[in-house]
């Protein structure tokens, strides 16, 4: 079984993030991190495949940098990474950037896709949908649970007020929640052996897709400061300054 | 006047309260035509059109997810009416129809909007960056424009609208992209939904172990609150996805929202700090969270939280 999982680098979300003057893109460093969200896509991703006898190839599209964030999921098992990397594509939207990831996801072959829900950094919350929709899959989508014999895939999809037990034939694209599985910490040998794995770079004209629409970002101003209010030392009683706020807005 | 579709999903043979927030907001837009997913019957149109909705596309997948026939029969639709605006909420099913939908019709979509405009020319969407700090104005061209909106971004307000006219929306056979919902599952769940709740109590990493969320439990049980956590506990598997406030979690606006063992990273100051009155407990002076708090305690959530819990329950 074929198992692609797209993954992203993101700045490291413990720095302060900025913004590129004039156009207002994410300034991106040369060093990146693995999207902490997409380790549990990772993992489900290993093992499904290990389960299957199959193979799990990274997909990303984005600044390649020193590809540390890619080498961290490889080091977790990862047999291989295809980085789609274009100057042409900075600022994309959201169906850019599916379409690109479609094309070389369709070039790739697969069985099964699996992403996050959506990035730490971006976050339209939208790609995993749009990808089976221009691969002609179903979008299994918000999993907290995925099972799959190779021809069929089964998940359970977080609902409002529940879970949704959701089935449908392979190839799909499962997008899944943290927490559907919990992710290896890489080994010593994963990280020697991940810097030996092949990763793939190519760009639009590799790919043979136009840049595309672009989302423009037209200002950014500050938004309305909530001000703080009193801070109280704990000295044994401030549960009581809690109650009495309690009582003063009529909560009980 | 423009054209506006919203998506309206029922929850509990209702109109969801995401979907009634979207209509009142849509009907300053334009024209209403809302797009309902679910069994539906009178009570249900007669609420649609109590918020704005003149039309109604009603569809029901029953045992089909939904996503993809109703892109299919969405996109056709568009491609004939030629909406300005479709507009959708930060939400699961939301996400999926509005994700299928757009790359079908080859538009984008802007997410986590805040607000919406029309402005002659194309949409113009707010959207919080930073945990809240700063505020983008995107802009798209071209059409029709697909809008998701983040939850609690516009109050519900009935207009007294008459009922509205019900079409029926096919839902055609999406061949390779089909799935099939083989069970639902709901979940036992003491006090209200998260999303709708006077009153959240939640905790994060300071709590220091999965087993004292329970102190969060207590402390809610009593006031009638939904319970809720940070993105940090929910990715360390303490509890479910489906109770994660924040950025990539749920948007609320409670009353009340009780903050404990929460640093206040900007991902979880998204989804909470337009709340009513905020309560923290954190052990660090500096913590992020008391810059947004009506009331900070300074202290350890070991001590403070049962303190709370038997004052509380001795009421």
């Amino acid at each position: 079984m074929k198992v692609v999982v797209c993954v992203k680098q993101i700045p490291d979300p413990a720095t302060p993030y900025s913004l590129e003057e004039g156009t207002n893109l994410l300034v991106r460093p040369d060093e990146q991190v693995l999207d902490d969200t997409d380790r549990y896509g990772v993992e489900m991703g290993l093992q499904l495949a290990q389960a299957n006898e199959g193979t799990v190839t990274l997909m990303s599209m984005g600044p390649k940098g020193n590809a540390q964030g890619i080498r961290q999921a490889l080091a977790m098992g990862a047999d291989k990474a295809v980085i789609i990397e274009d100057e042409a594509l900075r600022g994309s939207d959201a169906l850019t950037t599916a379409r690109v990831l479609a094309k070389a996801i369709g070039n790739e072959g697969f069985d099964l896709v699996i992403a996050g829900t959506e990035s730490t950094d971006g976050y339209s919350g939208v790609i995993p949908q749009m990808l089976a929709e221009l691969l002609d899959v179903p979008a299994l989508t918000y999993a907290t649970s995925v099972e799959t014999d190779g021809s069929e895939v089964t998940i359970h999809r977080q609902t409002v007020d529940g879970y949704d037990v959701v089935k449908a034939d392979l190839p799909a694209v499962v997008s899944v929640t943290a927490g559907v599985v919990e992710p290896r910490y890489p080994t010593f040998k994963g990280i020697m052996d991940a810097k030996k794995k092949p990763v793939e770079t190519m760009g639009l004209s590799d790919l043979g897709v136009d840049p595309g629409g672009k989302q423009k970002v037209a200002s950014i101003t500050d938004a309305p400061e909530r001000e703080a209010g009193r801070k109280v030392e704990d000295e044994g009683e401030a549960f009581a300054e809690i109650v009495a706020l309690l009582e003063q807005k009529k909560v009980i | 006047m423009a054209s506006v579709w919203v998506f309206v999903e029922e929850n509990d043979g209702a109109p969801s309260q995401l979907g009634l927030e979207l209509l009142s907001k849509a009907r300053e837009l334009g024209e209403v035509t809302a797009i309902y997913l679910g069994v539906g019957g009178d009570d249900a149109f007669a609420a649609l059109g109590d918020h704005g909705a003149s039309s109604v596309f009603h569809a029901d997948a029953g045992e089909r997810l939904p996503s993809a026939p109703l892109a299919a029969a969405l996109a056709e639709r568009a491609d004939a009416d030629s909406p300005e605006l479709i507009l959708l909420g930060q939400a699961y099913t939301d996400r999926d129809v509005a994700g299928r939908l757009a790359a079908r019709l080859g538009v984008g979509v802007l997410s986590n909007a805040s607000d919406v405009r029309l402005t002659g020319n194309g949409v113009e969407t707010d959207h919080e960056i930073f945990g809240g700090a700063r505020v983008a104005t995107a802009i798209m061209s071209g059409g029709p424009h697909i809008v998701l909106a983040r939850p609690k971004s516009f109050p519900v307000e009935p207009s007294g609208g008459e009922a509205p006219a019900i079409e029926s929306l096919d839902l055609p056979d999406a061949g390779k992209s089909e799935a099939t919902v083989t069970e639902s599952h709901v979940e036992e769940r003491e006090g209200p939904q998260l999303g709708e709740a006077a009153v959240v109590v939640s905790g994060g990493r300071g709590l220091g172990s999965p087993d004292a969320y329970e102190l969060i439990e207590k402390v809610a049980k009593p006031l009638g609150a939904a319970t809720g956590a940070t993105r940090a506990i929910v990715d360390a598997g303490w509890v479910p996805y489906a109770k994660q406030v924040g950025q990539t979690g749920k948007t609320v606006k409670p009353n009340i929202y009780i903050a404990a063992g929460i640093s206040g990273a900007m991902q979880h100051l998204v989804g909470m700090k337009d709340s009513g009155t905020i309560i923290a407990i954190n052990k660090d002076p500096d913590a992020p969270i008391f810059s947004v708090a009506d009331l900070g305690i300074v202290g350890d959530v070991h001590k403070v939280l049962p303190q709370l819990i038997e004052a509380l329950e001795n009421r």
